[in-house]
Formats: C-alpha cells, sequence, structure tokens
C-alpha cells in the first residue's frame, strides 16, 4: 500500500527572488531519489505539498511544466509559518515534497481551442506552467490562438518578466501585460486587468476557452468581462485555493459543498462553483 | 452461517484463550465513563453495557495518532528526511461494539479506502481488527438506528454477532474472521435458535420509536437546502464547542501537526472538528465559514446532504444518538434532519 503522507524528498536546487518587494521567492527543487521525478509526474494546473520536517506543509500550485524536466518549480508568497520558514532556507537544504496533488486544466478539452488566460499578481504560477506546456514544439499545433492578459501593480511584481518579455516577441502567443499606474519605461497597458481583458480578449465561441486565475477581487471584475465577451459558464476555467491539510480528500476542511477543492478540484469550471455555495 | 452457543460461565475461559492470538479491546470503566480500550490481564469487557460515550471510532483512528518521522541532526544521513513510523498491525479482537458504531466504521471506510488514495493507517488498523458485536435489546430513548439505514441486529462491519438470552449468549458467525475468532476462543456448542434471533430481533426494532426522515433529501439541489431559512435559527445557541463531532462516530476530520524535540520530530495527526474557525481559517485572514452559522450548516449538510449525494449509501449518521444527548445546548440532529427533509419536500 502506498503511503499518500509521505513526501518525496528533495534538494532546494536555486532560490530567486520572484518580486521587487522581495515577497516572493522563485524555488527549483530536484529529487534526491532516482525515479521520484517519474512518479511526480504531473499535468499543468496541479499542486503539491510543500512539506518541510518540523513546520509542517503547504499547498503550493506547481509553476514549472510537464515539458520541463529535471527539476521542478514552486512561486512561493511569504504568508504562514511554513512559508515564512521556507523563505529563510537555503540552496542545498533537504525537504519533501508531496503530490501531485488535485486536477489539472482540462487538456483534453481544451486541445483543438483557443486559449485565452486571464492572470494577476502572484496567481500566474500554474498559468506559466500551462503556456510553457502549450509552447512547447511538440504541443503547440494542438491549440489554435492563446492570448494572454497578465496584470501586477509595477512592473517589479509580474512574475516570470523575462520569460513574459520574451513570450511577446513570438507571433504565436499574444502578450498583454499590465500594470496598474503609469510607470517609466513601460511600453505595454497600463489599467486593471479585467479592463484589458475586455478591450484586447478574444470572443468567446465554442472553440474558446478562458483560464481565469487571480487575487478574488481581480475574478470579480473579469467574470462580467468574460459573460460580455460571449464566454458561456462551462467556458470559464478558474483555480480555487482553500486551507487544506491532506491534500488527498480525507482530512474534510476545504470542501465546497460535495466538492473536495484538493481532490475534486482546485480546478473547477464557472459552471461547476454556480453549483456550490461559495465556501472559499 | 453459524450460530454458537456462549455459556456465561465460559466466556471468561474463552476471552482468555484468544489473549495469546488477539489483543482484546472492549468497554471497561475509566474514571466515571465506559470507554473502548486495550484490556489489560484477565481484564473483561462490560458488554452488556448500552454504549460507551465516545465511539469506539478509536480502535482504528486514534484521537491521536503519529504518522511519520523525522529528524533534523545533520549529523545523520538522512536528516530531513521524513519517513513513516511502524505501526502494530497485529490481530485485535474488540468485543461489545454496538451495531450502530459497526455501521459507522463501513461508512467511515469510505473516506479512508477509496480508489484513487488509501489511507495505511486506517485501512491496516481496520483490517487488523476483528470487531465482534453486541445486538442491542434494550436501546435508549435517543437511539434511531433503525431510520438511518442501520437497526439493532445490524450485522454491517461485524464479524460477530452476539445477542445477551440470559444465561448464555448466541454468537453468530458473520465473516470468516468472525468463525475463526469463535474456534479459537473455543466456543463450538453449535445453537439451533436462529429463530429465536429472528424473533428477538423484531422485538427490539418495535422498541425504537424514535425515527428520522431521509426520502426527500437527495432529490433537492444542494444549494436550495443550503439557503434553508432555518440554519440561522439551528445554530443560534450552537457554542461550537465540538463535542457532538468528538463523539460521533462517523466524523472523521483530522488536523496534521508536526512537533519537534530536539533534533527528532512527528508528524501526527489529531481529530479536527467542522466546528472550529481555525479549521477553516485561511493564511490571509479570510475565512470561508467565518460564522457560527457556516459551521452548523456545514456539519448537518456534510452528514445529511453532501455525504448523501457522494456515495448513494445514505446518510452518513448511524442514529447512535451521542450527540443528541451530548450536545450542552441540546441541539437534536433528528429535529435538524425532519426540517431538512420537510423543507425538501415542500419548496
Amino acid at each position: 500500500m502506498i503511503n499518500p503522507y509521505v513526501p518525496y524528498p528533495v534538494r532546494i536546487d536555486d532560490i530567486q527572488i520572484a518580486t521587487e518587494d522581495k515577497s516572493l521567492k522563485t524555488f527549483k527543487f530536484v529529487f534526491l531519489n532516482e525515479g521520484d521525478e517519474e512518479k511526480f509526474a504531473y499535468k499543468a494546473g496541479q499542486f503539491a505539498e510543500l512539506s518541510i520536517p518540523g513546520k509542517g506543509e503547504i499547498p503550493i500550485g506547481i509553476a514549472s511544466s510537464p515539458v520541463e524536466k529535471g527539476f521542478v518549480m514552486f512561486t512561493v508568497f511569504k504568508a504562514g509559518v511554513v512559508t515564512s520558514h521556507l523563505h529563510n532556507m537555503k540552496v542545498g537544504d533537504i525537504m519533501g515534497i508531496r503530490g501531485p496533488l488535485g486536477n489539472w486544466y482540462p487538456w483534453d478539452i481544451l486541445e483543438g481551442k483557443n486559449i485565452f488566460i486571464i492572470g494577476g499578481g502572484f496567481a500566474f504560477t500554474t498559468l506559466r506552467s500551462s503556456i510553457v506546456y502549450m509552447l512547447d514544439p511538440a504541443n503547440r499545433d494542438k491549440f489554435g490562438t492563446i492570448d494572454v492578459v497578465y496584470g501586477a501593480r509595477t512592473p517589479g511584481m509580474l512574475l516570470y518578466k523575462d520569460e513574459l518579455i520574451e513570450w511577446g516577441k513570438r507571433d504565436d502567443i499574444n502578450m498583454h501585460l499590465t500594470i496598474d499606474r503609469e510607470a517609466p519605461d513601460w511600453d505595454y497597458h497600463v489599467g486593471m486587468g479585467p479592463n484589458i481583458a475586455e478591450k484586447v480578449g478574444p470572443k468567446g465561441d465554442e472553440k474558446t476557452f478562458a483560464i481565469a486565475c487571480g487575487p478574488p477581487i481581480m475574478i470579480k471584475f473579469t467574470l462580467p468581462v468574460l459573460e460580455k465577451l460571449g464566454y458561456s459558464n462551462d467556458q470559464i476555467i478558474l483555480s480555487l485555493e482553500n486551507r487544506m491539510k491532506c491534500g488527498i480528500g480525507m482530512c474534510g476542511r476545504c470542501n465546497i459543498g460535495k466538492e473536495l477543492v484538493c481532490k475534486d478540484g482546485p480546478v473547477f469550471t464557472l459552471a461547476e462553483i454556480n453549483q456550490t455555495p461559495r465556501e472559499y | 452461517m453459524k450460530v454458537i452457543k456462549i455459556d456465561k460461565t465460559k466466556w471468561a475461559e474463552g476471552l482468555n484463550k484468544l489473549r495469546s492470538d488477539y489483543q482484546l479491546i472492549g468497554p471497561v470503566k475509566k474514571d466515571k465513563y465506559h470507554d473502548f480500550q486495550m484490556l489489560g490481564k484477565d481484564q473483561l469487557p462490560d458488554v452488556e453495557l448500552l454504549n460507551t460515550r465516545m465511539s469506539p471510532k478509536s480502535v482504528v483512528f486514534p484521537q491521536s495518532e503519529v504518522m511519520l518521522e523525522y529528524s533534523l541532526d545533520e549529523t545523520k544521513e538522512d536528516h530531513h528526511i521524513i519517513k513513516e513510523v511502524e505501526k502494530d498491525a497485529s490481530p485485535r479482537a474488540v468485543f461489545g461494539i454496538r451495531p450502530c458504531d459497526a455501521k459507522a466504521l463501513m461508512l467511515v471506510k469510505l473516506n479512508f479506502d477509496t480508489s484513487d488514495y488509501k489511507d495505511p493507517y486506517w485501512i491496516k488498523a481496520f483490517e487488523a481488527s476483528t470487531f465482534i458485536g453486541m445486538a442491542c435489546d434494550d436501546p435508549a430513548s435517543t437511539c434511531f438506528c433503525t431510520s438511518t439505514g442501520c437497526g439493532p441486529y445490524n450485522e454491517e462491519g461485524l464479524d460477530v454477532l452476539m445477542i445477551d438470552v440470559g444465561d448464555h449468549y448466541l454468537a453468530k458467525g458473520i465473516t470468516e474472521k468472525g468463525e475463526k475468532l469463535l474456534k479459537t476462543a473455543g466456543w463450538e456448542d453449535t445453537s439451533d435458535d436462529a429463530s429465536l434471533i429472528e424473533s428477538k430481533k423484531g422485538e427490539a426494532e418495535a422498541k425504537i420509536t424514535s425515527k428520522v426522515a431521509t426520502e426527500n433529501l437527495k432529490d433537492k439541489a444542494i444549494l436550495d437546502l443550503y439557503e434553508a431559512p432555518f440554519w440561522e435559527d439551528t445554530a443560534f445557541s450552537c457554542l461550537n464547542c465540538g463535542t457532538c463531532t468528538y463523539v460521533c462516530p462517523t466524523c472523521w476530520c483530522f488536523d496534521i501537526q508536526d512537533e519537534t524535540h530536539g533534533k527528532k520530530g512527528i508528524r501526527m495527526r489529531n481529530w479536527d472538528s467542522c466546528m472550529f474557525p481555525l479549521f477553516t481559517l485561511h493564511t490571509t485572514g479570510h475565512n470561508p465559514r467565518e460564522t457560527q452559522i457556516h459551521r452548523v450548516r456545514q456539519r448537518f449538510m456534510h452528514k445529511l446532504k453532501y455525504f448523501t449525494d457522494k456515495y448513494e449509501k445514505g446518510i452518513m449518521c448511524v442514529g447512535c444518538g451521542r450527540c443528541v444527548r451530548l450536545c450542552p445546548v441540546n441541539i437534536d440532529i433528528r429535529t435538524v434532519c425532519d426540517k431538512m427533509n420537510n423543507y425538501a419536500a415542500s419548496s
């Protein structure tokens, strides 16, 4: 019997400060035991429990992409006991990763479709994973147009900025970066994400799906925009967060109605979410 | 399956024979109340007790349980690597479990033994156990098992069902595990009293007059019941003390915590409760079930609606009545269930 509570041992291989306010860091982990990376096979949209002995565990979306091999990557906001401790850890330190957990963006349905991604602030992690996955030469032909609206307060608060700029130069993805207020040397949009989405977003039709991930306030203003653009509720895909412990649907706290965010989610369509109590 | 007759004068002798092959567990009095405990040498279980204050769920799901261990000592090669702890999976025999509590184990099993994940701690303890149940002939006024898909002679979850017939017990072997235990104990006098069991069962069922109605719950949409007007009233007196969830045989929620002493530590789980605000509190301070109304509604919706919809095995309640007896403000799941069921029919 496989014990789902035992994490894979990993070593911190790289730590990068991810935002100008230093509240987010990006960690790359390598697996200590041969074969564990294969066992950890994941899809874009899933999460894992970062497991620090003596501190506890924290569920974090996987920011690396299934097409990137040799490491797994997470971008972590310093917020509570575990994440604060993680921010003080060093390259070479040993800890654990448990997963992959939860469902993923519905790649089987999304194949052959146009994809409209709306991201805000530091909820861009599994969206990065998804974009890298779709842009991979082996996968790019499987998707139609890819549009990305990504907003942050300032240029320095955008995650993975170098990659964003590189993607902006490509002709097989339309990047629409935005910041809240004018800033020097900023050549992209200025304004709130949902407003930009309304201006540049592709129209919703049966061949176009929207994936939105961001702070609650962004989601609140994005949903009416998507409706105006013509997206139906089962073509709007969201990823939820809730307090979790086990991550495998057993400990009982993360449910929204009969759905468990950790196991039945975190990815739900708006149509599904509309059938559940708003307990997230 | 055959029925064995156990003379009460041979009861202790049989139990003693079992002690070398099984750890014996049963209801014994500890301080003021009875509880399911590991029996000491020569100690006998109080199998004729109506029921324990706490349910026997702790036999397979201890209130606190060590799951994993680790060392933070960097001179050790495996420092910071989190490992499974060894568990005692030797056979245990659980005496005096009532049919409601045995059925509860089968409901809880749906949570811990799934096609996606197996909880090894719960499953190994469950599989190591032989459950010897005691049929109920004299129910309490708070017993309502017959309307929850259970009953005073219900066999689900049991390996042996015992029936008290005055100077002797009848023991009906239900599973191979149960038959093996009866044989090991040397209880082998077969009885032809199977018809007596049927008639006693009928009498016992007739004594249970308290009932809940659940037939309309299934067809009502979750959000309709969630938004029903009676939740504020239902929750008004609740103290969120969590007693109902701790005494409940079907409540399984748990928390996971690390405890480090010096350089060594353990990761353990502890029973948790949906009645506590911390249960769902986010690090940001946001709490999706921030009020007492949210939490009380969660408890009843989970037991009577979410579980019913998810597994299609009825409600997540076996009618043991513990929460009804022990709630300090007299919140009664039977009343709430009927309210929900009536609302589901009327609107």
